[in-house]
């Protein structure tokens, strides 16, 4: 923020500005001028050290770079080990987590937003944009809550027919924010509410589908949720590690502190990481089930026989590698050699969403997207490079682990028409008997 | 370009950044590299723009008059303000005429149609973009905007092909890889597209980049999910194709129309020429031109039936047992309207009561998305999103309308009148693993013995 004052005060031709504009006053109702004017004093205040008092009073006999250093260093251990708490209290926890980050990394991108425009006056653009927050998680939550939860769905009569008429209803509340929108354009500022309307869109379809996409992560495994976001956080400590010690050559302009050793390392550090973590974490059951939702007991239970990607096989090793660890098979989990596309993905291409960041910030003259965490900046500047990764982890499962979700099958199949019904079962019969899956004999029993 | 050259040679007030400023501002500012000064605020001169209201944001010149010359030739007699009435009303029943000979040339004709104009639609909104930011020396981007077309339509394409053609797909071995991983591969392709831009940026030009960016993205959200609702919609059946969109056409004229013979109280300050009562009776007059048209194409199966695409004909195909919904029902008539009418029922197919529904969605919502557009093009000073219409404008100006139109039929089918599409259960259905397979099967054929639909096989 401190930018901005700094742009703002700067113009030491704004009273010339001032006056063509002033002219110009006497055609528009209100000025460019007076909403300049009102922006400066409204404008918020710069943030303040939000370092905590304990911390500061523990290092205060540090020089300022060391201090920032240890500062740095003692929140992501916290944030590290706030992470196994989370894991440890449940999938329950780690997805109101993940929805409490979603809202506070939307809340920080659209308070650039209004900073930028100095649109803290538009007439209801804030209660606009949370509403179309709470309409686009209304609307994604409902889907998978009728994916996952069927059972309980179809028990209480009010949810059944919220999720029946799911789409119709948040159709609805979508168009009644647009129209609210519509009506809420005031004569002088539409290019402002467009821009507003325009960059909670963008915000919502970046903020809101990744942390969705997240979920359904979650469900299909924990180690689906725990083993990429580790892989891009190990990236980004080994790369910063690295470059620390081995950095000489920049890699983008865009970042200047990063460097192609830091990058290089980053990648095999990460992919040996990613290996021996899911060595650890495929041997437990908690972490591989798919998470799923007891009627009985009403909570979520892990518990399963381990698919067979969780289950110990032997791999040849080819000759190369034979001759140099002296051993002829080794015994991994085949989730290990998915395992090494998630880091390799981690490692080269997730870097481009922390450029991207990066890009951002420097196109808006920020330092940093917040400042809720002390020495990192916001919630957003630690999850910049998670941003693809929760995608690519999405459509890596569909497309290589398992196709879609049988129970939803089921359920899109029981919605049909009888004729549509018979149809499909037809057609499937007479596919499985074709690939010998089901034999005549066995189906007449 | 008009304005840049203006704006450079003004000197007093200019957007504030004469020359000798830069020089004492370049000191103090907390870029650390020392370029020259006119290229370094770049970003600051449009993004100074932004923060100002519109009072200050100059008008984007139109194109110049692009009425052909056979009209011009033909209409020279006319005074200059019924020239262009004349103009619009033939452009208007040309455009008519073309809709009328497309939809009788069939379905895929339509679909070509369709995506003729998405492309159009998008390439509007970017120009306009691209002449607000006056961004069209920007390395890479346009290059970019239209391959993020191409990605997002792969993959909306790929998704209905995959659902429709099964029975063709399943045949062509490269067709079924490229249907298996379709989404790592549209993923793919919009990543290296993604990546393209992180290494496109260029230092003085950040803001640009990223406001094109975004503007291509929401460009992409409005115009491209919109079209493939509307050929989704026309697989179910060319009828909530042509209804819903000569709704919103219907509602248009009459509305003008009423509210040029009876207008007197205006509706809204975005649109000063629309009138409650232009707004009423479109209302009214369409709602009966739905029940009407609703009427006249349920008779037909080429409009009723769902498209299929018959692989021994190689061609689309529109035949079927008429549904449920497209088949004369006796109604009976409330008591008031028995003793207006004197009839104690009416025949009606139940579609002409959904017709009621999209036709009062056409008339009181489907202008919103018209007031969109105006305060749009009044945002960014701009009269018409382009010229490609003589007397209309361009292709965005006539569709504005049926934006809202098209997902809002598309919710109603899927909500209302059927479940999923049938044919994607089957693909996905084929494409599990076998032992999931044969437990759905088992599963399916319960719950099928269960509601008597399938007969239980006898033991012999």
């Amino acid at each position: 923020m401190t930018e901005l004052r700094q742009r703002t005060a700067r113009e030491p031709d704004a009273p010339t500005e001032d006056k063509e504009l002033e002219s110009e006053a006497k055609v528009d109702g209100e000025t460019a001028s007076d909403s300049e004017s009102r922006a400066d004093l409204v404008a918020p205040p710069a943030p303040v050290d939000d370092t905590p008092e304990v911390l500061n009073r523990a290092l205060s006999n540090l020089s300022s770079r060391w201090k920032n250093w240890w500062v740095r260093g003692i929140l992501t251990l916290a944030m590290i080990a706030f992470f196994f708490i989370i894991i440890y209290l449940g999938p329950m926890v780690l997805m109101m987590i993940v929805m409490c980050v979603q809202i506070k990394c939307f809340h920080e991108i659209i308070t650039i937003g209004y900073n930028v425009y100095h649109s803290y006056d538009l007439p209801w653009f804030r209660t606009l944009s949370w509403y179309f927050l709470l309409c686009v998680n209304y609307f994604f939550y409902g889907e998978t809550v009728t994916d996952y939860f069927f059972t309980l769905v179809q028990r209480e009569e009010p949810l059944r027919i919220l999720s029946k008429y799911h789409r119709f209803i948040s159709f609805t509340l979508y168009l009644t924010g647009f129209c609210m929108f519509v009506l809420s354009l005031v004569k002088k500022h539409y290019r402002l509410q467009f821009y507003m309307f325009g960059w909670t869109h963008v915000t919502l379809l970046i903020v809101v589908t990744q942390s969705h996409l997240v979920i359904h992560n979650l469900f299909e495994g924990m180690i689906w949720f725990i083993v990429p976001i580790s892989c891009v956080i190990c990236n980004d400590i080994m790369a910063y590690m690295f470059g620390f010690f081995f950095g000489r050559t920049p890699l983008i302009k865009l970042s200047p502190k990063k460097t192609w050793e830091g990058f290089i390392g980053g990648f095999f550090a990460t992919v040996v990481f990613g290996l021996l973590l899911s060595y650890v974490m495929s041997g437990y059951r908690c972490f591989v089930c798919p998470v799923e939702y007891n009627n009985d007991t009403n909570s979520f239970t892990v518990d399963c026989e381990p698919s067979d990607l969780f289950r110990l096989q032997e791999y040849n090793i080819p000759g190369v590698i034979h001759s140099v660890i002296g051993w002829k098979t080794v015994r991994m989990y085949p989730f290990q050699i998915h395992s090494i596309a998630l880091s390799t993905f981690a490692s080269l291409i997730g870097p481009f969403g922390g450029f991207f960041a990066s890009g951002f910030k420097r196109a808006f003259k920020i330092k940093d997207f917040a400042n809720t965490i002390p020495g990192h900046g916001g919630i957003m500047d630690r999850f910049d490079c998670q941003y693809l990764m929760a995608t690519f982890v999405n459509v890596y499962i569909a497309s290589f682990i398992r196709g879609p979700n049988p129970s939803k099958l089921i359920q899109q199949f029981l919605t049909l028409r009888p004729d549509q019904q018979l149809h499909i079962f037809n057609t499937l019969k007479s596919h499985l008997m074709d690939k010998g899956i089901l034999t005549p004999a066995a189906e007449d029993e | 370009m008009l304005e840049l050259r203006y704006r450079g040679g003004d000197p007093g007030p200019g957007p504030g950044l004469s020359p000798p400023r830069e020089g004492n501002a370049a000191g103090g500012d907390h870029e650390t590299e020392s370029t020259s000064d006119k290229e370094t605020d770049i970003d600051d001169r449009y993004g100074d723009l932004d923060s100002r209201a519109d009072s200050d944001v100059p008008e984007i010149p139109l194109s110049s008059d692009q009425t052909p010359e056979i009209l011009q030739k033909a209409l020279s007699g006319l005074s200059s303000r019924w020239k262009n009435w004349w103009i619009r009303g033939i452009l208007t029943l040309t455009m008519i005429s073309l809709f009328f000979l497309i939809i009788y040339m069939g379905s895929f004709m339509l679909m070509l149609l369709v995506l003729g104009i998405q492309v159009k639609c998008f390439h509007e909104i970017i120009t306009i973009g691209y002449r607000v930011y006056h961004s069209y020396d920007l390395p890479w981007f346009r290059t970019l905007s239209w391959y993020f077309l191409l990605c997002v339509n792969y993959f909306f394409y790929g998704e209905t092909v995959a659902d429709y053609f099964a029975t063709f797909v399943q045949r062509e071995e490269q067709l079924q890889f490229l249907i298996r991983y379709h989404r790592f591969i549209s993923f793919a392709l919009y990543l290296a597209g993604f990546c393209m831009f992180v290494l496109s940026l260029v230092k003085k030009h950040y803001r640009l980049q990223f406001y094109m960016f975004a503007w291509t993205h929401v460009t992409l959200l409005i115009t491209v999910t919109q079209s493939h609702l509307v050929i989704q919609n026309l697989f179910e059946g060319m009828i909530w194709f042509l209804v819903p969109i000569s709704s919103v056409i219907c509602n248009d004229i009459t509305a003008y129309l009423f509210g040029f013979f009876f207008g007197r109280t205006p509706l809204i300050k975005l649109s000063p020429k629309k009138t409650w009562e232009g707004f009423i009776g479109g209302f009214f007059s369409t709602v009966v031109f739905g029940f009407m048209a609703a009427y006249m194409l349920s008779k037909y199966q080429y409009f009723v039936c769902p498209i299929e695409y018959r692989s021994d004909v190689n061609s689309f195909v529109t035949e079927c047992e008429p549904a449920d919904l497209f088949q004369l029902h006796s109604y009976s008539l409330p008591s008031f309207l028995k003793a207006v009418l004197r009839r104690e029922t009416v025949s009606l197919y139940p579609f002409q009561i959904h017709s009621i529904a999209l036709s009062t969605f056409a008339s009181l919502i489907g202008p919103f998305g018209g007031f969109f557009a105006s305060g749009f093009k009044r945002a960014f000073k701009i009269k018409d999103f382009a010229n490609t219409i003589p007397g209309h404008g361009g292709i965005m100006d006539r569709f504005d309308c049926q934006y809202l139109m098209a997902t809002f039929v598309h919710v109603y089918i899927t909500s209302f009148i059927r479940g999923p599409n049938p044919s994607k259960v089957l693909q996905q259905l084929l494409v599990l693993q076998p032992d999931q397979q044969l437990s759905i099967y088992r599963t399916l054929k319960m719950h099928l013995i269960e509601k008597g639909i399938l007969q239980p096989t006898l033991k012999v």
